[in-house]
């Protein structure tokens, strides 16, 4: 036997290897999700395969496998056109494959509707556009588009305008709404006053309606006429397209650009088509905003609750029952404390402030449904054991003579707290924070019943008065990723869709925890001692 | 904490050398007993404290000195089962009545401890500490104080120019002169110090000695102490305890030279200890 056998050698190997396996699992989950993810927006090539039976088939090459018992292969085509044949893939086998060409002129088409379209440009329409200056069908399109996207732009403008009117509006039928409630006399001539502001409002916005509907039926001729590989053709208003380009002729540089743009528009777009294409940023900042949120809530509340714990209780039964209680909370299942915001937040708080402050509009709720301040507050009781306990460990590995030093020189205990202990404490306290924000961004089962929604229509701060909207619902990325990847009709080409959110969920806890990290760092280096 | 004030004056010295008269005494303690729930950690202590001189408490680990000493200034305070009878009058003043504002209390008495604790700021924030808390705002006040206390505690001209450095950065013994800087920058009239040099080198016990010598010109230094050697050297009183009990209390060159008990004579000695 051998003297490492002894020396208990064989431990230390099965812890290695316990460390190996955890550490493989992790790295395997971050490259997995990775490449998947980021390989999601190279523009691919489009192919025409012509199979053995005349018939062709388009799009771009998505997978490839074995067909199982046998030792032939078979690939799969993106095919889009969705519109047209309602399928997006379709598996070929490779022996039916006579030939596979990957002609210059393939058009790939993102667009606002019905997914990717693969084909050919035929012809454009100018409709109102201005004549562009002759070229080909490909260079027209290009300064159509142009075109285009700055009418669109007006045209966002022109609505932002409608939506401020009709926001205004709204809040005069409130406001009459509550007078009419209160019921008083006196405030007939109110409401009246108000009806006719109100009479003014809509038909200025009747007035700007007309014009702004006008203007896009407009913009709508203002078109291009597509064919698939079959020949069918396809008219699409350019408003509806996205992004155009022509795959297989693409330089680097020019997919480099295509990358590029698709990732700004992941990251500071809207999302289309059932949230499976498009962006994300409503979901990005709904996850950051809830973050903040609960820390602004749980941060300060398990400190302070820490302290009297720690500092200020006598230890005895009642503490030690007090501390295994908060302990346990941090194991309760999250969807336990999701029921209990809806029905204490929610329902209780949330209906209560209706019935006192937003009594003319009930039963329409205003705070009694789900919004991102009661989810936070929901997510800040499910985090706030975390910081108690960290918060604890870190004010009770202070050494006892720095207490002892701060109170006999004549400090109070509460000079001690503020002066000495908290300063000392607050890596530990970082470090809460922390665990508590990568529990909180990750959740999600809490969330759908208090206030997560697929598509909110509006983000919770903005720039409308009073731009902070806690009673809104939001977006979340936890909750996308359940959404897109098994709510989707079309859940196969969602997939990369769930991969790319997951990606910016692990990014934006890293990249919260990293700022603390680096906060925590800072404070460590000014307060730890390490003297003791 | 609980506390039973009683002034029983009538009860003699019995541990006192007889012919021991304390003339100026600036805390007189009677009486006092400690327990830590049931168990006692000091049985009464009767004995007086002379004024602008150093005491010593010497005696073997666990004999109550460093629990005495943390008596003077209520420090037991904040021990959650700790109970303390008799009393201890500081000038007049009986400190253990629950009417004391303890905060004065410990501000007239600086204390230094064991484990030089330095908080974790620079090293001026350190030494004008106490007068921020008092509430004391005037920037050349505290720089005035700050360097006086720094002088008194013999370290200005190592520091003076790193006044805004870590004090953390600073070395064991310099360390341990900035918390004496320290306590002295609140004005105290008695300084405790509970074994200040055990964790030093004997060059900055050295430097530590030599300052108590400077401070007891000002200041009344109570000095808990394991070190025979350091006793004799520093203080003109020592008091030694053996088990919660004060064996015996007098004049240092005295007590060394000629212990009136049996138990004295045998721990100065190094028959047990």
């Amino acid at each position: 036997m051998s003297s490492g056998w002894k020396q208990g050698e064989q431990y230390v190997w099965a812890s290695a290897a316990a460390v190996t396996v955890t550490f493989a699992i992790l790295v395997t989950l971050v490259v997995v999700v990775l490449i998947n993810g980021l390989g999601f927006f190279w523009p691919k090539r489009v192919a025409v395969a012509r199979l053995t039976d005349g018939s062709l088939v388009m799009g771009e090459l998505s997978d490839r496998e074995r067909i199982p018992d046998s030792e032939e292969w078979r690939v799969q085509f993106r095919t889009g056109n969705r519109d047209l044949y309602g399928l997006d893939f379709r598996w070929i086998e490779e022996r039916n494959i006579a030939e596979l060409t990957y002609p210059e002129e393939a058009v790939t088409l993102e667009r606002q509707e019905f997914g990717n379209f693969y084909g050919f440009l035929k012809a454009v329409q100018r409709g109102d556009a201005p004549r562009p200056s002759a070229g080909t069908p490909w260079a027209v399109l290009g300064e159509l588009r142009e075109f285009v996207e700055e009418e669109a732009e007006t045209l966002e403008a022109m609505g932002g305008e409608l939506a401020d009117i009709s926001r205004k509006m709204e809040g005069i039928r409130r406001a009459n709404l509550k007078l009419a409630y209160r019921g008083e006399d006196s405030n007939q001539a109110a409401i009246a006053a108000n009806d006719g502001r109100l009479k003014d409002l809509r038909a200025g916005f009747e007035a700007r309606n007309e014009d702004f509907s006008a203007r896009v039926t407009a913009l709508n001729r203002t078109a291009a006429t597509f064919t698939d590989v079959s020949g069918k053709e396809k008219e699409t208003p350019l408003v509806m397209i996205v992004r155009a380009y022509r795959p297989n002729t693409l330089s680097r540089w020019g997919k480099i650009r295509v990358y590029a743009s698709k990732v700004k528009e992941l990251l500071l777009g809207d999302p289309r088509e059932s949230n499976t294409e498009g962006g994300l940023f409503p979901a990005i900042f709904g996850t950051v905003i809830l973050v903040m949120v609960m820390s602004v809530f749980c941060i300060p509340l398990g400190v302070v609750a820490a302290i009297y714990l720690r500092e200020y209780a006598r230890e005895g039964w009642l503490v030690q029952l007090a501390r295994i209680a908060v302990y346990n909370l941090a194991g309760v299942p999250s969807i336990v404390y999701g029921v209990f915001g809806l029905g204490f937040f929610v329902y209780g708080v949330g209906g209560t402030l209706d019935q006192l402050f937003f009594p003319e509009r009930l039963p329409a709720p205003t705070f009694g449904t789900g919004g991102i301040l009661w989810a936070s507050l929901t997510l800040s009781l499910l985090t706030v054991p975390v910081v108690i306990v960290t918060t604890e460990e870190a004010l009770s590995s202070i050494p006892v003579g720095v207490r002892e030093g701060s109170l006999s020189l004549g400090a109070t205990q509460f000079q001690t707290l503020v002066r000495i202990l908290l300063p000392m404490a607050s890596p530990g306290i970082m470090t809460g924070f922390i665990l508590a924000m990568a529990r909180a961004a990750g959740e999600v089962a809490p969330l759908m019943i208090t206030g997560v929604v697929k598509l909110a229509p509006a983000l919770p701060v903005d720039g409308q008065f009073p731009f902070v909207h806690l009673d809104r619902k939001f977006m979340h990325l936890g909750f996308h990723i359940f959404d897109v990847g098994f709510q989707s009709p079309n859940a196969e080409a969602a997939k990369p869709m769930v991969y790319i959110t997951t990606l910016l969920l692990i990014l934006i806890v890293l990249f919260l925890s990293l700022g603390a990290i680096f906060f925590r760092n800072r404070m460590r280096k000014r307060y730890q001692s390490a003297a003791f | 904490m609980t506390r039973q004030t009683d002034m029983q004056t009538a009860t003699p010295f019995p541990a006192a050398a007889p012919g021991l008269k304390i003339a100026d005494a600036i805390l007189s303690i009677r009486n006092l007993s400690l327990f830590y729930g049931e168990t006692p950690a000091l049985q009464d202590i009767h004995f007086e404290i002379p004024r602008k001189t150093v005491t010593a408490f010497i005696g073997p680990s666990g004999c109550g000195k460093s629990s005495l000493l943390r008596c003077l200034n209520r420090m037991n305070d904040l021990v959650d089962n700790a109970r303390v009878t008799g009393s201890i009058q500081l000038d007049g003043m009986e400190i253990n009545a629950d009417e004391v504002d303890v905060i004065g209390l410990r501000r007239r008495m600086g204390m230094v401890f064991q484990t030089p604790n330095p908080f974790p700021k620079s090293v001026y924030e350190n030494v004008v500490y106490g007068l921020r808390i008092g509430g004391e705002k005037n920037r050349t006040v505290l720089n005035e104080m700050a360097e006086k206390s720094l002088r008194a505690a013999a370290l200005w001209d190592e520091v003076k120019n790193r006044l805004h450095d870590s004090a953390l950065s600073l070395s064991g013994g310099q360390k341990q002169r900035l918390c004496i800087a320290r306590a002295i920058a609140v004005n105290p009239e008695i300084i405790l110090m509970d074994e200040p040099a055990s964790s030093l080198d004997p060059i900055a016990t050295a430097r530590i000695e030599d300052l108590i010598e400077e401070l007891k010109r000002d200041y009344t230094v109570v000095i808990v102490t394991h070190n025979m050697q350091q006793a004799a050297r520093v203080s003109e009183y020592t008091a030694f305890l053996y088990l919660g009990e004060l064996i015996e209390f007098n004049k240092t060159n005295n007590l060394f030279t000629h212990p009136e008990r049996e138990k004295t004579q045998d721990y100065i000695t190094g028959r047990f200890g």
